[in-house]
């Protein structure tokens, strides 16, 4: 188990009076209540014996076709067959993994990467190696270099993990380019991709981008998706798409972790997708995330200090910011807390607990604009206050910013000390 | 009897108070009491007035629970409650009070130099570093003065890592202190009713000292109890703790944690409401002395009863 401490701090965020910028939370009040009272009341006087009974492991077929109409969305077409519903889309990387790693191999995945896959890679126990990003995602060249160097000591990854869209928590987007250059090295090396996209409808501008398994055609790349950011993360509905033979030993692994996903749930999903305002829906929450991205933006810009600097999502639920190299943003949540405001701290997001000290992930989809601004606030008050602190402590503050000296006003100006 | 129950409260040891307190009310569910769980927030004093108990079980750890504030409260309620008094608890969390106080009273501690934020931004502090860093040699270490974990605690081997360490300390309290760093075994003594119980080693197990996030992390240190020591120095140990123990004004229990190194035992500080988990040390000592921990919490629980309320404790 990694990181008690930071466990431990996490734990207090929940607390009501806390503005957390911490969850990956969709803002389910947007989900009208009356057809969530309909849809489930229909369930019952139609279905009823159905919805409470166990399905098969592999889902319904009824959940599947919701599944390709979802996939289709990004211009995929996999067959039904290719599909298996998990719970969540996290029980999907937990199978994937347990399916396909033993002790020790080698799994890639990004720096930083989706904190929740950390403790799934780590308790599988696979040799973790991350691959930096920038502002178009993974940096393939030096996946290559990784690559070539495993193979030269006899090792092959047992896949690569990437979110390519809107990533979680760094919010880039991985570019065309970068996408069709993955798929080539996964080709070569004879590697999969799992590629995780649970945010791909969820963009707020620029073009959308093929999905590396559209690319790949599905020979390489096991799909990960889920209904989770785009209807409710309480249904616990995923998936995975993928070839025939993995697809099996996903299922074989299904069985044994709990047999089948919530029939009750999919037979929502059913009834939902049923109505056809699926996509209308996603198109709500689009303009509703749009705006706070916006909002949250622009409260950085004001109230976080110019040593800071954060990404600008195209898309997705979060942005990343990185402080000053000796700000350690795990001590800063303690400090944050105490103004009732929290993040995650980037050390979640590496595998190594000492990486990404001195970055957070910010989610801007649970809140709304004014708690937004006034979280970003609060955090940016924190971090000015440990800067100045530092200055003071090192004496930087006197070599650096030599005392404004403002145009003659005209009488004398009596310097005061900064309280 | 009826026993309240205090835990979770919004310090940072949160989890820690709450899995100490689930373990607490299953013990006195055994022992034939009951036990009324309370998580302390605004409505405490309120759920205290209702349940009327007749003893208060205080499971909380750090600032609010073990400062001494949730003590001053249930004096002014009149109701009995288990570990030290108000101004028992305001020294033992403030460590640097306490370790005045041990000065004091003869009793050994690394030496030390203090501050708040404030005497960095107004009074220049930082310009005493050097002189602070030539006493202390390296590494020294750099804590909060206020928190009961190791949250913020850090180690600085050169100079140059001395400002991020006083500010990640300073991420956790407004007063830090940066302390020589004592070499050594790593002891902690339980002290039960003034009786000093075997004494608890703590030893990294991949050898790193300087990581206290390892200390943190179950299966990355190994606890032996008793310590294996010669007797007559884990007598002189456990005499320095009650006397530490008696120093600090504690009653009830209070775990004092020291290094044992060249220059002999130096205490760090005392807890005055240690850990009740099932991987916490004062359990452990007392599992070793032939106390389980359902009859530790009975005893606990006497102590707490049987006590005259301390009015003097609180100034009033």
């Amino acid at each position: 188990m990694r990181s008690s401490a930071m466990r431990d701090l996490m734990a207090i965020t929940a607390r009501p009076e806390v503005i957390s910028l911490a969850g990956g939370l969709p803002d389910t009040s947007t989900f009208p209540a009356e057809s969530f009272a309909a849809q489930m009341t229909r369930i019952a006087h139609e279905s009823s014996a159905e919805a409470l009974q166990y399905g098969p492991t592999e889902g319904f077929d009824e959940t599947k076709d919701c599944i390709l109409e979802v996939m289709a969305a990004e211009e995929m077409a996999p067959d039904r067959d290719d599909l298996i519903v998990t719970t969540g889309g996290q029980q999907a990387i937990d199978l994937i993994t347990k399916t396909l790693v033993d002790p020790g191999d080698p799994v890639i995945c990004e720096a930083p990467t989706y904190p929740g896959a950390v403790p799934t890679f780590c308790s599988y126990e696979a040799d973790v190696h991350q691959v930096s990003t920038d502002d178009d995602g993974m940096r393939v060249e030096e996946l290559e270099r990784l690559l070539n160097d495993l193979a030269r000591s006899g090792r092959r990854p047992k896949f690569i993990y990437s979110v390519p869209s809107f990533q979680n928590p760094a919010g880039v987007t991985l570019s065309e380019e970068r996408r069709r250059r993955l798929v080539e090295l996964a080709r070569e090396h004879e590697v999969m991709i799992v590629e995780d996209n649970p945010y791909g409808l969820l963009r707020y501008d620029g073009e959308a981008q093929p999905t590396l398994y559209s690319l790949d055609g599905g020979d390489y790349v096991l799909y990960l998706g889920t209904f989770s950011k785009i209807l409710s993360p309480g249904i616990r509905i995923g998936w995975v798409a993928a070839p025939p033979p993995v697809l099996e030993k996903i299922a074989l692994g299904k069985q044994a972790a709990d047999l089948c996903t919530s029939t009750l749930t999919q037979y929502f999903v059913r009834e939902y997708f049923g109505e056809g305002r699926w996509r209308q829906y996603i198109e709500d929450l689009v303009e509703i995330y749009r705006d706070r991205r916006d909002a949250m933006v622009e409260a950085l810009e004001r109230h976080f200090p110019p040593q800071a600097v954060w990404s600008v999502p195209e898309g997705g639920l979060f942005l990343w910011a990185t402080l000053p190299g000796y700000i350690d943003t795990t001590n800063l949540l303690a400090k944050a807390l105490r103004e009732n405001v929290a993040f995650v701290p980037g050390r979640a997001a590496y595998v190594d607990g000492t990486s990404g000290a001195s970055s957070m992930r910010l989610n801007f989809s649970a809140s709304d604009e004014d708690q937004l601004r006034e979280g970003v606030r609060r955090i940016g008050q924190v971090i000015t206050e440990q800067i100045e602190l530092y200055e003071t402590i090192t004496g930087e503050h006197r070599v650096a910013a030599p005392p404004d000296e403002p145009e003659d006003p005209g009488g004398e100006v009596v310097p005061l000390p900064r309280r | 009897m009826r026993v309240a129950v205090l835990k979770g409260g919004s310090s940072l040891e949160r989890e820690v108070s709450l899995r100490s307190a689930a373990r607490v009310e299953d013990a006195l569910g055994s022992l034939g009491h009951e036990a009324v769980g309370i998580d302390a927030g605004p409505d405490l004093v309120a759920r205290l007035r209702d349940e009327r108990p007749d003893v208060v079980f205080i499971a909380l750890h750090g600032p609010g629970g073990e400062d001494g504030t949730v003590q001053e409260l249930l004096e002014i309620l009149d109701l009995p409650y288990t570990g030290p008094g108000v101004a028992s608890c305001a020294l033992c969390m403030d460590k640097v009070a306490a370790k005045h106080e041990m000065r004091a009273a003869g009793i050994p501690t690394p030496d030390w130099a203090a501050f708040n934020a404030t005497a960095f931004r107004e009074l220049g502090a930082g310009d005493t570093l050097a002189e602070i860093e030539a006493g202390l040699g390296f590494p020294l270490v750099v804590k909060p003065a206020s928190q009961g974990s190791s949250l913020g605690v850090e180690f600085a081997s050169s100079r140059d890592q001395v400002p991020e360490a006083l500010l990640a300390a300073f991420s956790y309290d407004d007063r830090v202190l940066l302390e020589r760093y004592a070499r050594g075994r790593e002891l902690a003594v339980s002290v039960l009713d003034g009786e000093p119980l075997p004494i608890v080693e703590a030893i990294p197990r991949d050898g790193d000292f300087f990581n206290f996030e390892a200390r943190y992390e179950i299966g990355r240190t190994d606890y032996i109890c008793p310590a294996e020591l010669p007797d007559e120095e884990t007598e002189r140990i456990r005499e320095l703790a009650a006397r530490t123990y008696e120093a600090l004004g504690c009653s009830g229990f209070a775990r004092v944690d020291l290094m044992l190194g060249e220059e002999g035992p130096q205490v760090l500080e005392a807890n005055a409401i240690p850990g009740l988990t099932d991987t916490s040390l004062f359990p452990m000592a007392a599992e070793a002395a032939g106390v389980d921990f359902s009859r530790l919490v009975e005893k606990i629980v006497e102590s707490a009863r049987l006590r005259p309320q301390a009015a003097a404790g609180s100034g009033r």
